[in-house]
């Protein structure tokens, strides 16, 4: 094999299957909504996929399907749909999008969305309940909260081997029994553990290459841009999670990863700034958004999204498969509050990258639509500034509602932002 | 002689700062953006010409900055208001480490360091509250004129409490007070002292360090400078220039690429 068909065969693969993959996921979506089977409603913070795939309940992820409607640039009229039928401005974008997409059973850009049968959810966000509760309203269907327990106090968490992690996790397992057994209300079909030994096997080599992936992106250049490409991966993250798919994506990903690190192969081809991108992305305007950074040859090498969305992978976490439940149960308490405190303890994850990562600047970027994600982020933002001589940059926008997104602003705001970095450098190499 | 020009594209106003090799400014000139950006361009750069004296040949580098700074389409290259409002700052006011720029429809607080660099910076999100707008629309409803309003206020004796938000609303609740026989001179002042209010919380964002330097169109409203002075407790250094400082930057950053375009190349090792 050349190097040349190397290049055509390797370079952007992952970007390719991954959309394939998703095209095949939403096609599984539309027959099920045909079939009218069952639907598992979950989420990318907890969406306990594991238990779900081995019970064959094809699982919908909201907020993937209303960060689409955002990204195909029709956000809007799902948005004012729901504010037309009642809904607050000031409620989450990814809620009101579903609740227009409810009201057009399920009609979405990609395809019939099936309706729920059954709602997945954990306590990561406080948002989750209550977009629950509504799907309780208009279908009468099962909502199992995961309580997922653990102080986000960094000084005293709890850690396996402590007695009181110990604790929490046989609370989390004892849940996750509850839900097997509504799963077999459900399907009527008995749980098989040596299923979920399988899905946790796919889980695990997922978990091992993204961690990987990421890991990759420590060399100069980069090999992904951890806001656009990042995302495409986080969909299969989600939504393959434990397949045989979802496996072999990332492994394969990883395959492409290694090449692009070995031959120095970035996604620019004079990159110049190596950025960490905080928060949730800016959807209405996905491109142009990038493009703002890319235009200075700037690039994002990670991200708390690739983090907190990752569905679980985030923590690289290796399920026992002799213990699958008790492995299980660990590894979603671990997983989820991780999750939860890259929200509140970003500014420890954006130092842990500064570290290894060689990065130029911080980008924090709040949203009108999530407090949950966007409050804690001027105290992370200050806490990075205190510990660190790190440039940031502070922008605010939104992950749906284009109202609010104004991009002379980002774009000035953007712009600056490089003008100060440029002359930091012009000024360091003067020192030097 | 070569000269370097900045061409600021604001919101409201277009400026034009035409500097010498010294740094000295010779020529400047205002004029209103309207609806052709382009042409508002245009017209304050020949306009600044004329007043230096200088024939436009000989201007080597011209850099757009403002919001309409893609529209400088004459123009070398661009860079943004924030950092040429910093570098003008620091230019007139050597130890300027904090500047608040008002204009049109932005404030901008930005923290710098002592040759000028961006450091921080904070600007007003999606809405004008905060702005020389508010203080347009505070005009429009008290039927006064713009340059008139800082004078005014001065004349208080105690502010009414402006509490909308609202750049839209403020007008509407401007003539409540009215209604309820309150004195414009008082109105006016609590509309400078809301506005000022808003400016400190940007300015507390990026950290305030003495010296402050003011700048921007709404510099040159002497209520806002007290409102200002008053709610910082701190002296602000304001020029008859404060509304040319980010074409003055812009002219600095031009000249600056005039010099090291002339400078010798470097041997390559």
């Amino acid at each position: 094999m050349t190097q040349l068909q190397t290049v055509e065969n390797l370079v952007g693969r992952g970007n390719t299957e991954g959309a394939d993959l998703f095209r095949a996921w939403f096609t599984e979506l539309e027959q099920t909504a045909a079939t009218g089977g069952h639907a598992a409603y979950v989420f990318v913070m907890g969406s306990m996929a594991e238990i779900l795939r081995t019970f064959e309940i094809p699982m919908v992820f909201p907020e993937i399907n209303s960060l689409q409607t955002a990204i195909r640039r029709v956000a809007h009229q799902f948005l004012n749909e729901a504010e037309d039928y009642g809904y607050s401005p000031d409620i989450c974008g990814y809620v009101k999008a579903d609740v227009a997409l409810q009201l057009r059973q399920g009609d979405h850009p990609m395809g019939k969305v099936p309706r729920p049968t059954v709602a997945v959810l954990t306590n990561a966000c406080n948002t989750y309940v209550k977009w629950a509760e509504i799907w309780e309203r208009m279908y009468q269907i099962p909502c199992f909260v995961l309580d997922v327990p653990g102080t986000r106090d960094i000084r005293s968490q709890s850690h396996p081997g402590d007695p009181s992690f110990e604790n929490d996790r046989l609370y989390v397992e004892a849940q996750i029994k509850e839900l097997i057994n509504l799963c077999e209300q459900l399907t009527g079909r008995k749980f098989d553990i040596d299923r979920l030994r399988e899905v946790l096997g796919h889980a695990n080599r997922m978990n091992k290459a993204w961690q990987r992936v990421i890991d990759l992106n420590r060399t100069q250049p980069s090999v992904f841009n951890a806001l656009t490409d990042g995302t495409i991966y986080l969909g299969v993250s989600n939504s393959f999670r434990g397949s045989s798919e979802g496996s072999r994506y990332f492994e394969r990903l990883q395959e492409e990863m290694e090449y692009k690190s070995s031959q120095r192969i970035g996604t620019l081809t004079n990159e110049q700034y190596r950025l960490v991108f905080v928060g949730v992305p800016c959807y209405p305007i996905f491109r142009r958004f990038n493009e703002f950074f890319t235009e200075w040859n700037g690039t994002f090498v990670n991200s708390t999204y690739l983090w907190f969305a990752s569905g679980g992978a985030n923590r690289a976490f290796e399920y026992d498969l002799t213990r699958p439940l008790a492995s299980l149960s660990e590894g979603t308490l671990l997983s989820v509050r991780d999750a939860m405190d890259s929200m509140f303890h970003q500014d420890r994850a954006v130092l842990e990258i500064a570290e290894t990562f060689n990065i130029d600047g911080v980008v924090f970027h709040p949203i009108k639509s999530c407090r949950t994600v966007s409050t804690g982020l001027a105290d992370g933002r200050r806490a990075l500034m205190s510990a660190r001589d790190i440039p940031s940059l502070f922008i605010e926008s939104d992950m749906m509602d284009r109202r609010v997104v104004s991009e002379a602003q980002l774009k000035n705001r953007i712009d600056a932002f490089f003008e100060g970095l440029a002359s930091r450098r012009l000024q360091q190499s003067a020192k030097s | 002689m070569a000269y370097a020009t900045g061409v600021d594209v604001g919101s409201t106003q277009t400026k034009a700062i035409i500097i010498d090799e010294s740094r000295q400014i010779i020529g400047r000139a205002l004029t209103d953006t309207g609806a052709n950006i382009i042409l508002a361009a245009e017209k304050a750069f020949h306009l600044a010409l004329d007043d230096a004296a200088v024939p436009e040949e000989e201007v080597e580098y011209i850099i757009g900055t403002g919001y309409g700074r893609y529209r400088v389409t004459f123009g070398n290259t661009q860079v943004t208001e924030i950092s040429c409002h910093g570098r003008g700052a620091v230019h007139l006011f050597p130890k300027t480490r904090t500047v608040l720029d008002m204009g049109g429809q932005d404030t901008k607080a930005i923290r710098v360091g002592p040759d000028g660099n961006i450091l921080d910076f904070c600007m007003n999100d999606k809405c004008a509250a905060g702005t020389g707008r508010f203080l347009g629309a505070a005009a429009t409803a008290l039927d006064i004129p713009l340059d008139q309003l800082g004078n005014t206020a001065l004349q208080a004796e105690k502010a009414v409490r402006i509490s909308t938000t609202c750049t839209v609303f403020a007008e509407s609740e401007v003539l409540s007070w009215l209604g309820k026989g309150k004195k414009i001179e008082d109105i006016l002042w609590g509309v400078h002292q809301s506005i000022a209010s808003r400016s400190v919380g940007l300015l507390r964002r990026v950290g305030i360090e003495d010296e402050l330097t003011f700048t921007g169109g709404v510099a040159r409203n002497k209520g806002m400078i007290k409102a200002l002075e008053e709610s910082l407790e701190l002296q602000l250094n304001v020029s008859a220039d404060s509304h040319y400082l980010g074409a003055l930057g812009a002219a600095l950053f031009a000249l600056d690429h005039i010099v090291s375009s002339r400078a010798p190349l470097a041997v390559e090792e």
